[in-house]
């Protein structure tokens, strides 16, 4: 039977909030397809705002990948802002898809992406809204399966409660099998009702299905065990890795919104996974090991890109995008190719080395080049060992020299705050760098225009990454650093008004890794702060630190854990972690070594990239069969081999953009 | 009011230019089209700066050989006018294209609806001398439907409205409350019922309103407020607006540019 249509009630309201285009649907390359035509129907959720989830990689892969199946729809729905959320309480409208408007209880699957932990409030308001059971154990077969993925999903266990499954890894093949399961439990006549499907789905070893596994604590707070409830479910559930990209080269036509988003560009990955070995960092743990992109197959998916959106920049997306085999054939080819077309092309310049500041410029030909950012991460080469970024100040104002020197006026750094180890001394050794940064920029350049920005947040440990054990940072000594470092910043008269200063308070970072860290009673925290009004936590405008603060108090009360328990307390090797059971593919031991090597008193040691020096001691390529895909090929991109014609070509008309 | 991103160059306020662009000077613009175009539907939501952003992509999509501005950060040439404001569908929004080599006005028509969204669709293309100058747009009609409003209730209002000298109204914009006097920009009102496939039922009144442009802009909702603040009526539902004409004042209502 066709589902309805919600429009019509929702239309009365659109007039009564704010840019309510971002609710309509209706833009180009969005599908929409009939109800009955289709036998297996996704919702694709991400938990924030229109604005910031339409330009979401992920969701857009999964969206085409899912539409171009026979007999699958797949459509968008996203997080509405408070003022719609009232409204639609007040008038009984359900959480609907913006392509066809169809409420989302009705679909077979509700697939969220979560890319950050601060997104798990709005899944709530999400189920809520679309009436469906907040918990996953009072869900009928009435209800869609309420499925995540995502880089935060590879520890659900804090929102286990209010998910039946959870996809580990890459989505493109996880989609088509668990729609193969959900159609043949169908056609079959839902064989054993929610739980055969959940079964089935478990059965495959690489779909994580939380409630048929309990949870067993020691007195003392500590996990003593997470074992299978049932018979036909894995011990441990493996992530995915996704082999041959130039197979699957999606997005190929991404929808082109209407209202403004945060990112405005065609987007391509040019390789996933990375494999530098930074120690803080989750995306490069869990997304072992590198896959390249061809050089043409990215040559041909910016062409059609290009041509199927309109838009005038492309993102050439990667985790250190620098580190392609071929980067400076793509950027020089893809210049050449795009020169008198108006059309941007930009990189993620992350790595500080003279290259990077070369591609920029090869990027920028023709344009205004205003701003190149770097992040060492780390103010003291002391605390850069820690975190395994090996980078030294020579390199640092080496690349700032050759950046002011090309031409870029401003460098933007990016820095963390509460690393392991870290003392005052290393967040104030920042400002000397910032220093002697604008220094190297005048003696290059002679002019005094030229600027430094200083960019730093909280640091938040992350399960499956060797600092998973740490302790993390007090709000209040992350603070107190901040504010000195910003004094010191401001003090200096030389060189005080060259230097920008931006910051992220510590509150935040603290409920940021309770959720990134957290158990399955940290649940009952959500629960309570959701309860109270939670909503956009990753927003600082709704976001607020005493009410997660009031809800874990009331939530944990009378329990041997809080709040500190789970954030500022180092683990040791012997605790069972929330997520062991949940296998991203990393040899605990190798984890656990290079732990303690980042914090040897003796000073930290050094991974190499496995890129270069062969090495298989993580464990990642044994444990799921994957092997490193780079180039170089060999190829290069010409503009007839990019364009149809010559005709296509004269008639695109480019905008040159800086780095980011 | 006449919006147009024929910006030179957006340079943020701290970075100072770097030097001169060193590509090629932008192709002459040889051809301009006037292109009249409705918002409908959903797309009533859209303001006028994403329907501009739609139509610069639209161009990109269609292959239209848009001319662009000269430096940093080039636009392509299109000039917008007076768009109808965000919630309020319109038959009559006009936009100019400046093109570096001559095209079909049909085809151009064509190939822009085949680009853009539904709801922003293309009714005409016309060769124009180009720009979009306040000048020529003066005037618009309206039609608003009143959800859950009768004739009855709806026509003594609006003849006590037309029968005042002023009728001063407030709304907040973005710069803060504004003041403006609603009874002067409005030439003519007319009640009648809800005829035509601009939403709402059989059963409500609809105004058809023929205003000027003045500065402040005064637009119908500020009528509506006025008829609320003379005679307390109230639509159940928010008013349904649409611009059906937009250009000058002529013996007999409003004429096309």
């Amino acid at each position: 039977m066709p589902v309805q249509s919600v429009y019509p009630a929702l239309e009365p309201l659109l007039p009564l909030v704010r840019k309510p285009v971002q609710y309509v649907g209706g833009e180009v390359n969005s599908t929409v397809k009939q109800w009955d035509d289709t036998d297996v129907r996704w919702a694709l959720f991400y938990p924030d705002a229109y604005e910031v989830g339409l330009p979401n990689q992920g969701i857009a892969i999964l969206y085409e990948v899912l539409n171009e199946q026979p007999g699958v729809l797949a459509e968008r729905t996203y997080s509405v802002w408070p003022d719609m959320e009232r409204l639609m309480r007040d008038r009984g409208v359900p959480q609907f898809t913006v392509d066809a408007h169809r409420p989302v209880g009705a679909f077979d699957v509700l697939g969220v992406s979560f890319s950050t932990e601060l997104g798990y409030t709005n899944l709530l308001t999400a189920l809520d809204l679309a009436g469906i059971p907040l918990l996953s154990a009072r869900r009928t077969a009435a209800h869609p399966v309420v499925m995540a993925g995502g880089h935060a999903a590879f520890n659900p266990e804090p929102i286990a409660d209010f998910l039946d499954a959870v996809v580990l890894g890459d989505g493109e093949e996880a989609v088509l099998l668990v729609t193969e399961r959900v159609r043949a439990w169908k056609l079959a006549g839902r064989p054993g009702g929610r739980d055969g499907l959940l079964a089935s789905l478990a059965a495959t070893g690489s779909v994580y299905v939380p409630r048929f596994y309990d949870v067993r604590y020691l007195a003392d707070g500590q996990i003593d065990a997470v074992v299978p409830n049932r018979a036909g479910v894995p011990a441990s559930v493996r992530k995915h890795t996704l082999l041959d990209l130039d197979a699957w080269p999606y997005p190929k036509a991404p929808v082109v919104p209407v209202a403004e988003t945060v990112h405005e560009r065609y987007s391509v990955e040019i390789f996933r996974g990375c494999t530098r070995g930074c120690r803080f960092c989750q995306a490069g743990m869990i997304t072992r090991p590198v896959r390249e992109r061809s050089i043409t197959t990215i040559g041909k998916m910016v062409a059609s890109g290009v041509a199927a959106t309109g838009f005038t920049e492309v993102g050439l997306l990667s985790l250190s995008s620098a580190d392609h085999s071929e980067i400076n054939e793509i950027a020089v080819d893809l210049a050449d190719c795009y020169e008198g077309t108006n059309t941007g092309l930009s990189l993620p310049s992350t790595r500080v080395d003279a290259f990077n500041v070369t591609l920029a410029d090869e990027l920028s030909r023709n344009g205004r080049r205003s701003g190149l950012t770097f992040a060492p991460e780390g103010g003291s080469e002391r605390m850069r060992k820690v975190i395994n970024k090996m980078v030294t100040e020579e390199d640092l104002i080496r690349t700032v020299t050759t950046a002011y020197s090309s031409g870029w006026r401003q460098v933007k750094l990016y820095f963390m705050c509460g690393l392991p180890t870290e003392e005052d001394a290393d967040v104030l050794a920042i400002a000397d760098l910032a220093k002697k940064v604008i220094a190297a920029g005048r003696q290059a350049t002679g002019r005094r225009d030229i600027r430094c920005t200083v960019s730093i947040g909280g640091f938040v440990p992350k399960p499956h990454t060797p600092f998973q054990w740490a302790a993390q940072c007090a709000p209040d000594v992350v603070d107190a650093r901040l504010r000195t470092l910003g004094a010191a910043l401001r003090a200096d008269r030389a060189y005080g008004k060259s230097i920008g200063f931006r910051y992220h308070d510590g509150p935040p970072s603290l409920i940021e890794g309770l959720l990134s860290r957290g158990d399955r009673r940290v649940a009952q925290v959500i629960l309570a702060a959701w309860e109270d009004g939670a909503r956009f936590d990753g927003w600082s405008e709704y976001f607020s630190f005493d009410r997660w603060v009031a809800a874990a108090e009331r939530a944990l009360a009378g329990q041997s854990v809080s709040l500190e328990w789970y954030t500022t307390r180092e683990r040791d090797y012997g605790e069972a972690l929330p997520w062991d059971h949940l296998d991203a593919g990393l040899d605990r031991d190798w984890l656990w070594d290079d732990w303690r090597s980042a914090v040897a008193p003796e000073g930290a040691g050094e991974v190499e990239d496995c890129r270069w020096t062969p090495c298989y001691e993580c464990g990642v390529c044994p444990a799921m069969g994957t092997e490193i895909q780079t180039g170089p090929t060999g190829e290069r991109l010409e503009s007839r081999q990019v364009f149809a014609d010559r005709e296509e070509r004269r008639l695109l008309p480019v905008l040159a953009s800086g780095g980011r | 009011m006449i919006v147009s991103n024929s910006v030179v160059d957006g340079a943020e306020g701290t970075s100072p230019r770097s030097g001169t662009p060193n590509g090629d000077k932008p192709l002459p613009a040889v051809q301009h089209l006037l292109v009249r175009y409705a918002k409908r539907g959903k797309m009533r939501f859209a303001s006028h700066r994403d329907v501009a952003r739609a139509f610069e992509r639209g161009v990109r999509r269609a292959g239209l050989p848009i001319a662009h501005s000269a430096g940093f950060t080039p636009h392509p040439k299109i000039s917008y006018a007076g768009g109808a404001p965000t919630g309020v569908a319109s038959e009559a929004e006009y936009l100019s294209l400046a093109l570096t080599s001559r095209n079909d006005a049909a085809a151009v028509r064509e190939r822009l609806n085949v680009a853009l969204p539904d709801g922003i669709d293309v009714i005409d293309v016309a060769e124009d001398a180009g720009g979009l100058p306040a000048s020529r747009l003066t005037a618009s009609e309206w039609q608003v439907v009143l959800p859950g409003l009768s004739l009855d209730s709806v026509g003594p209002a609006v003849r006590r409205f037309l029968a005042l000298e002023h009728a001063p109204v407030e709304r907040l914009t973005n710069k803060g409350m504004r003041r403006m006097d609603a009874r002067s920009a409005v030439v003519t009102i007319d009640v009648r019922g809800n005829v035509g496939d601009y939403g709402g039922t059989d059963d409500d009144a609809a105004l058809r309103i023929v205003m000027r442009h003045t500065v402040p802009a005064v637009r119908p909702d500020d009528v509506l407020t006025a008829l609320h603040e003379i005679s307390g009526v109230t639509p159940t539902a928010p008013p349904l607006m649409t611009r059906l004409a937009q250009g000058s004042l002529g013996e007999s209502g409003v004429v096309d540019p």
